[in-house]
């Protein structure tokens, strides 16, 4: 036997029930009620970075690499690296980026996914490199908002203790 | 700046730009005629603790049904499915489960899924299967239940639907990502523009960018205001442009009240063919155009290359434009031209009536009028000033001295009205099948929103950051 959990008017009172006890009712305008329950879920995903890998591996010693296009007519060079070339569909090689580019565009998070929040604000930026075809997607640091403009130059900085993420490089005004 | 080879410096630093080539598809002139012939839905709200999924279905489905005695389950040869996420409901195979509880087995369906976009592919899976001749009457539904997460989680879940390798971890936050792409819109068009004249570059990007707030303000306005007169939709709000841009900052420059929430809502639609049509409706709206466009999930994958043109547009007109990059949606632009042509659209500015637009972000609605080619590349901010969005017989507070050129979110749009993203692209195929019909008094209870002797309009609908898109033209399918 269990009690029966308490029953609300307002979607925010049985939100809060659940944070104390797990279970609350419902109880809409026509006095129908919806029992609800708290619900958890969480795995730790076997993320293989496969062909994207060295990449990743690269971070971690210091190096920002992109990739190129095969293919002799083509060439495409991509800061976002990619196995094949999405022009030509071509298999692309590694080659090393410049770690100086310009800002493309960029924003500041006042807001974020529940798993950035605690890390609010934080800068998102598009970076240019020249001689590079695409663009690539950074953190941006040591920077407020009113700092930054499109044309900025930045340079990247590498994690001492990498993690194996994306978050291994980020930018900051060029010094 | 990517993509430019100069000279000397080609054979050290091999780039070229990649061409948005335009698409050259044929409309068939096999498909059969397609025409809408109900539509339902239910409110769209932060939350329906009190339905699940299945049953806002239903709910949904009953109201289309509503007066058309004819039309019962057994007519319906088979549906198409939609919804975005199964984070949202912890159940793999809604789909299944909305098909039982409609009572449609052993019938044929399939779930459809794209993102932002999934209802209005729901809406053009259903069109396919009725013009191939599979089905004579399919029944489109769509729904989500974005409440059973708390907000800032449920960001997280869409913020999945970009890279998680390269571009979740940095902080994935779809507001940042439309943020990144309407900062590269201004650059373009304000900062080249209006404030070409700025000669301190960071001073000219601050003032186009404030100008480029308080004009997509102007829209957030608009489409609160208007579904004030709209008891479907979740957010009817009557704003002041002030209001807007004091809002709280949630990603800059965008504000909480230029950008979409989340919901929980359902929607339905029932095409057939036109033997079919007749027999269910005196009212029926044809289907008489589908268009669909992708591009790259990663934003940072953009081309450089050159804009599609539409019948109206020269080449001459966009020469130093590099397109799309991140500051326009090729997506739509390709989904526009598909469906302008099979439509026979050549000016849509002129020949449509209105659109119902994905505008999850005030940003995206101004972007998406140039690639729907509502106003040339770089004219959108104008477009709103000119008031040629807005209808005429609403007070907005300020002039819109072209109001009803042609209408966009007459029904208050994706800002006002929620986005439960699957049943999203279905409810703007009703409101649109509404007004078409001119039945928009009956079902919301105020005629304030029909736009008169409407004849031929739009439904777009749109995947993050535009790496999908879909319109479908309607046009009235009676005298």
């Amino acid at each position: 036997m269990r009690a029966r959990p308490p029953s609300f008017g307002k979607f925010r009172e049985v939100q809060a029930e659940l944070e104390r006890s797990g279970a609350a009712i419902f109880r809409d305008a026509e006095g129908a009620e919806s029992l609800i329950i708290h619900y958890p879920y969480s795995i730790n995903y076997i993320h293989s970075y496969a062909e994207d890998s060295p990449f990743f591996l690269g971070l971690a010693e210091g190096h920002l690499r992109g990739s190129r296009c095969r293919r002799p007519k083509c060439r495409f060079v991509f800061a976002t690296p990619r196995g094949h070339c999405m022009v030509c569909g071509a298999p692309t090689e590694w080659l090393d980026l410049p770690t100086v580019g310009r800002v493309h565009s960029w924003t500041t998070c006042h807001f974020g996914s529940e798993a950035f929040l605690k890390e609010t604000p934080y800068n998102l930026a598009m970076v240019e490199f020249d001689g590079v075809g695409s663009l690539l997607l950074v953190r941006l640091k040591e920077a407020v908002e009113s700092d930054l403009y499109v044309g900025m130059p930045v340079q990247a900085v590498f994690e001492p203790n990498p993690k194996y993420s994306v978050t291994d490089v980020w930018f900051v005004p060029k010094r | 700046m990517p993509a430019r080879s100069k000279g000397k410096s080609k054979a050290a630093n091999p780039v070229r730009s990649i061409s948005a080539a335009d698409r050259t598809v044929t409309p068939s002139t096999k498909a059969r005629k397609v025409f809408m012939v109900t539509g339902g839905l239910t409110k769209f709200a932060k939350a329906h603790p009190a339905m699940d999924f299945r049953l806002m279905v239903k709910r949904a489905y009953d109201y289309a049904l509503k007066g058309i005695p004819n039309l019962t389950n057994d007519r319906i040869d088979g549906t198409r499915i939609s919804y975005f996420s199964d984070h949202f409901t912890r159940q793999l195979k809604a789909a299944s489960m909305v098909q039982d509880y409609l009572g449609m087995n052993p019938k044929g369906s399939v779930r459809i899924e794209w993102g932002g976009a999934t209802g209005g592919e729901c809406f053009q899976a259903a069109y396919e299967a009725v013009a191939s001749g599979r089905m004579d009457v399919c029944l489109g539904a769509g729904f989500e239940t974005m409440s059973r997460v708390a907000t800032w989680k449920g960001n997280e879940f869409i913020a999945l639907a970009s890279d998680t390798n390269f571009d979740f971890p940095l902080g994935g936050f779809y507001t940042g990502y439309y943020a990144l792409m309407v900062v590269r819109h201004i650059y373009e068009y304000l900062r080249r523009g209006k404030f070409a004249g700025v000669k301190d570059e960071r001073e000219a990007q601050r003032l186009a960018i404030a100008e480029g707030c308080r004009i997509m303000s102007l829209v957030s306005v608009k489409n609160h205001r208007n579904a004030l007169h709209n008891p479907w939709a979740q957010y009817p709000k009557k704003l002041t442009v002030e209001d807007v841009l004091r809002s709280e900052m949630i990603s800059y420059p965008l504000t909480r009240e230029q950008i979409c929430t989340m919901s929980d809502g359902a929607a339905v639609v029932v095409l057939c063919d036109e033997a079919r049509a007749k027999e269910f409706t005196d009212k029926p709206v044809r289907i008489i155009g589908v268009g669909t466009g992708t591009d790259t999930m990663r934003l940072a994958d953009r081309p450089f290359g050159k804009v599609p043109l539409m019948p109206h547009e020269r080449a001459s007109d966009y020469e130093d434009l590099r397109y799309p990059g991140v500051h326009s949606f090729r997506a739509g632009r390709a989904a526009g031209l598909e469906a302008y042509k099979m439509a026979g659209v050549t000016n849509p500015n002129k020949q449509l009536d209105f659109i119902e637009l994905h505008d999850a972000y005030a940003s995206s609605e101004i972007q998406t009028y140039e690639d729907l080619g509502l106003c040339r590349y770089g004219e959108g901010y104008d477009f709103v000033e000119q008031g040629d969005p807005f209808l005429p017989g609403i007070d907005y507070g300020f002039p819109t001295p072209r109001a009803g050129q042609i209408p966009v979110n007459p029904s208050g749009g994706l800002i006002a009205c929620g986005h439960p993203v699957g049943a999203t692209g279905l409810m703007q195929g009703v409101f649109a099948f509404w007004q078409l019909q001119g039945t928009i008094a009956k079902h919301f209870g105020d005629p304030a929103l029909q736009i008169p002797d409407a004849r031929r309009g739009a439904i777009h609908s749109h995947a993050g950051t535009g790496s999908a898109v879909t319109v479908s033209i309607m046009e009235r399918g009676f005298k």
